[in-house]
């Protein structure tokens, strides 16, 4: 296929560790940031779509917060960690139909406090507490529930195939070893496997290092016809492909949610419209809230098989000089958390060229991933650095 | 200087256990939990047995997960399950958990065929198995709520 949209612009605020702004404040920025790396300005924006998480900013009064007018596409979209990948889907479909031609999509959160700790805050899962069946969750101690849920899943994954800690140390490690050639990085000390298992344990099967970070900041990407794109500041980002999947969790027997996700046919979708297969891919950005999330979207997408997710990626083959490059910027685990917008944002960095000591000689398609809940949406994005592939 | 929060959920110590509340939907769950009953939903129309709800946080399930019927009632489960996943918490989350760590979360599955969140108790973290029976028991939380959990069960 070829492609009718790209990013041509990419704002990144500072990341982790920034206090006393609001997210709103961050939102703001990260689009200005994203304007001025297009050569765009805010009148020529006519499509805000932004990406809803537990804050109370991220709503579409945004728009008015930061005084755009003239809008003909607006939304707030939530499915979670996958939403990145839909917003680009709806952008493209949404400029294709000429119902917009420039489009910001926009992530920015604030969740840590200047003295605070993060499971004192959004994640630890109090905000459930309360009423009826809802007050069983934590009644049974299941704080952070994101945790929890994705500690289960990883449990299951090693019951039934014998995946080890040494194999999911391997992710964190070699991300970390991309982290440290990324200047936004918030991990910036070199990590060994002895660091990765000696880090405390969360929840078991998790360890401190299985888990992703939390940040503030924010992230923008301008989304434009292809056209366009060709007459504007930085190298065009086409968008190639698309798809989602959310395969359901009915919390009955016969099913295996937390081990057979809907990346299977998400990056079936998206591979189909991209016209490519595995082999053309020369980076992956895939989400990473753990380590887990890695190798079981490496396994649905195909990568290796069911279950051989612990072996294909025990080589050390996702980080730097390995064979299949994954996570270069550091990811969430090791860089910085903005939900889908990690591995977008790096995605488009490889595809740009731009990424400096860590940039790959090889970066014309990055399959990008998004991951919500446990497990329970999933979305896939081709980027390329060509119309077609 | 302001001093509103920037994180409204942000939340302060509690100082004991936090205990559901009952309220309406919920009763005839806590109801027959202190009467010694594992109450959970059934479809009237295809007889499929499902959790009450599709998630944390969320109301009760309003239809049928097979058949779509809107038409679906509470009944007993027998209690008797395997387990399906656990993990063991580490992290204090709330002063009120201080003393219990490591403690177990856990996944079973009643042989209803209905997945469930619970604690395992009556049995080392250390020993605990995928697979392995276990047995409903109702731990006294409150004089209105007893807690389900599951212990091992040795079969006659």
């Amino acid at each position: 296929m070829t492609a009718t949209t790209a990013i041509v612009g990419l704002g990144l605020t500072e990341m982790g560790k920034v206090y006393g702004r609001t997210i709103t404040d961050f939102a703001g920025e990260a689009i200005a940031l994203a304007l001025e790396d297009a050569g765009l300005e805010k009148a020529d924006l006519d499509g805000l779509l932004v990406n809803a998480n537990s804050s109370s900013e991220m709503v579409p009064m945004l728009q008015l917060s930061l005084g755009l007018e003239n809008l003909t596409l607006v939304n707030a979209m939530n499915s979670a960690g996958s939403t990145a990948g839909n917003m680009l889907q709806w952008a493209t479909q949404a400029i294709d139909a000429g119902q917009a031609t420039t489009v910001a999509c926009v992530y920015a959160d604030a969740p840590l406090r200047e003295g605070g700790s993060a499971s004192e805050g959004r994640y630890s899962g109090r905000r459930f507490s309360g009423d009826g069946l809802a007050g069983l969750s934590l009644a049974y101690g299941a704080y952070g529930p994101g945790n929890v849920g994705y500690a289960l899943a990883l449990r299951r994954h090693m019951h039934l195939f014998g995946t080890t800690h040494d194999q999911l140390g391997t992710i964190a490690v070699g991300q970390r070893k991309w982290a440290l050639m990324n200047p936004r990085a918030q991990m910036r000390k070199p990590m060994t496997l002895d660091d990765y298992h000696a880090s405390r344990w969360i929840v078991e099967p998790l360890h401190l290092f299985d888990c992703c970070l939390v940040s503030n900041g924010g992230v923008a990407v301008i989304v434009t016809s292809a056209e366009r794109a060709r007459d504007l500041k930085q190298p065009p980002v086409y968008l190639l492909g698309f798809g989602q999947a959310a395969p359901g969790d009915n919390q009955h027997v016969g099913s295996e949610p937390g081990v057979n996700t809907g990346a299977k046919r998400s990056g079936e979708l998206a591979l189909r419209m991209a016209g490519i297969e595995l082999a053309d891919v020369d980076v992956l950005e895939l989400y990473d809230c753990y380590t887990y999330t890695v190798l079981v979207t490496l396994e649905d997408y195909g990568f290796c098989a069911k279950g051989e997710g612990g072996a294909f990626v025990e080589d050390g083959k996702l980080g730097p000089g390995g064979s299949l490059p994954t996570n270069t910027g550091g990811g969430q685990l090791s860089s910085y958390y903005m939900w889908g917008f990690t591995p977008l944002s790096e995605g488009v960095i490889q595809a740009r060229g731009q990424g400096g000591e860590r940039q790959l000689d090889k970066h014309d398609v990055v399959l990008v991933s998004g991951n919500g809940g446990v497990l329970n949406w999933h979305s896939t994005t081709v980027l390329s650095t060509g119309p077609a592939a | 200087m302001s001093t509103i929060p920037i994180e409204p959920e942000g939340v302060l110590p509690s100082p004991a256990k936090p205990v559901p509340v009952v309220d309406a939907p919920s009763r005839p769950f806590f109801d027959g939990a202190l009467a010694g009953r594992l109450m959970v939903r059934r479809c009237a129309s295809c007889g499929t047995w499902m959790w009450p709800t599709g998630g944390i946080g969320m109301p009760l399930r309003p239809r049928c997960i097979a058949c779509f019927s809107g038409d679906l009632e509470w009944a007993a489960a027998s209690g008797r399950a395997t387990l399906y996943s656990f993990v063991v918490m580490h992290q204090v989350y709330d002063p009120a958990f201080a003393d219990d760590v490591p403690y177990n979360i856990a996944i079973v599955e009643l042989e209803e065929g209905v997945r469930m969140m619970t604690n395992v108790v009556d049995c080392p973290n250390e020993e605990l198995k995928i697979g392995m029976p276990l047995e409903v028991i109702f731990e006294q939380a409150s004089d209105e709520v007893a807690l389900p959990k599951f212990k091992p069960r040795v079969d006659e």
